[in-house]
């Protein structure tokens, strides 16, 4: 057993770190929400990375890589809290690439790798990332059934979320049905935002540490009184957390047939990072004081991208009875 | 990453597996002293194929285990539902300890009895002043020829009544700083001036005790690494304690929440949402705590030393499992608070978890000075 990441895994990781540290700095995000738009010069450089492409097969032009490497890049991307249609696009991609038909795949996997076009991923009732200019949505029904939406078929409606710095929208049109129905395919994606929310919370982590040290009250920094400090070890402790269980559902997703299956790895991940970040953001603010509140400072950009995350593709409440209702099955069986 | 286990480690769960399968010592007999002989005859089962402590090196009766090897063997234990071995403290705490800093002779001494469960264990390090801040105590140790005079008192002493032998950490020096003036001992309980008083706990039986030693005798040579060098030894053992029975309690918390689920599941529960909710949460504090746990091995292996993982898992494990029989005693009502029974049983001890082996509030402590680097609050007093 190893569980950790392999050494070039480890260098992708560095990798990304450094380029987003250098290329997506929170003052480019920042203009880029305040604006409304995307940092166009970042989602380019990306593209000629090659990053689009990372998980999709070589056949369609992809870098043929898994799952564990995709984690990697949306969770640097969280920790940089790029503004950019990645995370929408790759989730698409991996549900088109686990679940589409042939012809889907050779249809639209080119063109989300190669990052000529976006994807956008989402449910029916829900808000969908940059679905404004995604040239093929996959859409889940109130149903449950898994649609793939051509731009042209479906009907978009630009909404503000509370995070600016992603585009979202409302979708409904009916499009064909993806492949063999497209649960594997969802469950793909939802290790994508989990990940991204490991990074999110990392970064939020580390940002309230940063300033814990420093800020003094009664002569003394901040970060020394234990009310904030036991505050630190608990969001420590959920980052932690979130990440054990999106590694480990990352890995699921490529060990196919020979590791436990996605669908609970999967829920559990989603769970895990969907409370686990959204308190460690949420304590962030709390730790920064009054400057956490403010507009002026970052830290809220992460609460806002945790809290739309979370709400992606199913907040915890609804993984939560999923997993117990895969487990409860499971347990049901052993016993019969 | 890779989180199937090697060929080496499958086989040797599925080895386990067997010898646990053909190895059953059957219900736990009533009463303590029963419950504890039954538990002894158990672990000389154990030591008579080797099994009694995995990770100790085979020239002590050990396997040599890897740290992985190690858990799958707690996993494995936990598994078929069989008890830990009696002398527990003696094969996780004092066996290790001593053979990081024993001479050969305490080595040739002391591991063999501990394996066997010939001779008991038990750790004297909390006073009724001493707890959390554990470098604080009291118990004096006075130089009388070629051996250690000792007087002082301990408390919440698991298993004395049971011990031959203490792990007792003693002052042998006032005027130093208080974390140099300490020196770990090797004492042996069967001599005057060692008196023993159980202490009931809130689940009606007495697990720990306190200890009265008045003019207690140990010699120079049970003195374990050096004098005054009594802190250093003593971190070993806490390090040990909270990581060595991680795995074993992880399988327990993973087998009370799947009887509860089954237990919600007979009585057609798991289609109320609330409790389908509540339960789902339950199991994702067990998976993360399960692949936190097992993130920490691949660190301690790969980096010879653990993560931040490794400060997580105790708090993790206790906190989870107060929560599930807490829980448990919300959904199945009165019948979980019939004294005697099991929940009843979980529900009680279980609050000791957060308290034992180093309190969550000290853990935090632990994780925020240490792994997160933040300041330490300046002392109140000197
Ligand atoms: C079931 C059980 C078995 C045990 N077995 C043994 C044994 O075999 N051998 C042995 O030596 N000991 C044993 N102990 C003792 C255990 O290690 C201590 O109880 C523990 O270290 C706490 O010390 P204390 O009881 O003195 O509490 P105190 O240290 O007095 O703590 C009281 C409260 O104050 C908090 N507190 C203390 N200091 C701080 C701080 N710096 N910051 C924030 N909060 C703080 C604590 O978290 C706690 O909530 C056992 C305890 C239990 C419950």
């Amino acid at each position: 057993m190893n569980f950790d990441f392999s050494e070039d895994q480890h260098e992708i990781k560095r990798t990304a770190r450094d380029l987003l540290g250098q290329r997506s700095t929170l003052a480019k995000v920042r203009e880029a929400a305040e604006g409304k738009s995307y940092d166009d010069a970042l989602w380019k450089e990306l593209v000629e990375l090659g990053w689009p492409g990372i998980a999709v097969s070589e056949e369609h032009g992809g870098q043929g890589l898994g799952a564990v490497e995709l984690a990697i890049l949306c969770e640097e991307l969280g920790y940089a809290l790029a503004a950019s249609p990645f995370l929408a696009t790759v989730m698409a991609a991996e549900a088109i690439g686990a679940a589409g038909t042939a012809e889907q795949q050779a249809r639209w996997l080119p063109g989300l790798a190669s990052g000529e076009i976006t994807g956008a991923l989402g449910g029916a009732s829900q808000l969908v990332n940059d679905a404004d200019a995604a040239a093929v949505i996959v859409l889940v029904g109130d149903d449950g059934v898994v649609r793939l939406l051509p731009r042209e078929q479906a009907d978009v409606t630009v909404v503000d979320s509370i995070d600016p710095t992603r585009r979202a929208a409302r979708v409904a049109g009916e499009g064909e049905t993806l492949g063999n129905g497209g649960h594997d395919g969802l469950d793909r994606a939802t290790v994508a935002v989990s990940a991204e929310l490991v990074g999110v919370g990392q970064r939020a982590l580390e940002m309230t540490l940063a300033y814990v040290k420093d800020r003094r009250q009664f002569d003394t920094p901040v970060g020394a009184y234990q009310a904030v400090s036991h505050k630190c070890a608990q969001m420590l402790k959920d980052t932690e957390g979130a990440r054990s269980a999106t590694y480990y559902a990352a890995w699921a997703a490529d060990a196919g047939d020979d590791g436990p299956g996605l669908a609970e790895p999967a829920s559990l991940a989603k769970s895990a990072a969907s409370d686990g970040i959204r308190d460690v953001t949420a304590n962030a603010i709390q730790a920064h004081g009054g400057i956490g509140f403010t507009w002026e400072a970052d830290v809220h950009w992460f609460y806002k991208r945790a809290q739309v995350d979370a709400a992606l593709l199913g907040g915890s409440g609804l993984h939560r009875r999923r997993l117990i209702a895969l487990v409860g099955a499971r347990l049901a069986g052993t016993a019969a | 990453m890779d989180l199937t286990f090697s060929d080496a480690e499958a086989q040797f769960r599925d080895e386990l597996r067997a010898w646990f399968e053909s190895n059953d010592p059957g219900e736990m007999p009533e009463g303590d002293d029963a419950g504890y002989a039954w538990r002894r005859d158990w672990q000389k089962r154990l030591a008579a194929d080797r099994y009694a402590a995995v990770h100790w090196p085979e020239q002590y009766g050990g396997r040599g285990a890897t740290i992985t090897q190690s858990a799958i063997f707690f996993e494995e234990l936990g598994r078929a539902r069989r008890p830990l071995p009696a002398n527990v403290l003696g094969i996780l705490l004092a066996g290790p300890t001593i053979m990081t800093f024993g001479t050969d002779e305490q080595k040739d001494r002391y591991l063999a009895p501990i394996l066997t469960g010939d001779e008991i264990w038990c750790q004297g390090f909390s006073e009724p002043d001493a707890g959390s801040d554990l470098a604080s105590l009291k118990t004096k140790a006075v130089k009388d020829g070629d051996e250690w005079v000792i007087t002082g008192q301990k408390v919440w002493t698991s298993g004395a009544q049971y011990s031959k032998w203490c792990m007792l950490v003693a002052r042998t020096d006032f005027d130093a700083p208080k974390h140099k003036g300490l020196t770990y001992f090797l004492m042996d309980m069967e001599q005057p001036g060692v008196q023993v008083r159980p202490l009931v706990q809130i689940t009606g039986e007495p697990e720990f005790n306190e200890l009265f030693i008045e003019g207690a005798r140990i010699p120079d040579e049970n003195v374990l690494g050096g004098v005054g060098n009594g802190w250093r030894v003593a971190l070993t053992t806490l390090m040990n304690e909270r990581s060595g029975l991680a795995f074993f309690l992880q399988v327990r918390l993973r087998q009370l929440l799947d009887e509860l689920i089954e237990e919600a599941a007979a009585r057609g529960l798991l289609d109320d949402p609330i409790v389908a909710d509540r339960l789902g949460y339950l199991h994702t504090k067990a998976e993360i705590l399960r692949l936190t746990a097992y993130r920490g091995l691949t660190t301690i292996e790969k980096y010879g030393t653990p993560g931040p993982e490794g400060s997580l898992t105790k708090w993790m494990w206790s906190e989870t499992n107060q929560e599930l029989v807490q829980f448990a005693a919300d959904l199945l009502g009165p019948e979980a608070l019939i004294s005697g029974e099991k929940w009843a049983y979980e529900l009680l001890r279980a609050r000791g978890n957060t308290i034992e082996g180093g309190t969550t509030e000290i853990l935090k402590n632990i994780v925020a000075e240490r792994v997160l680097g933040l300041p330490r609050l300046k002392a109140v007093t000197a």
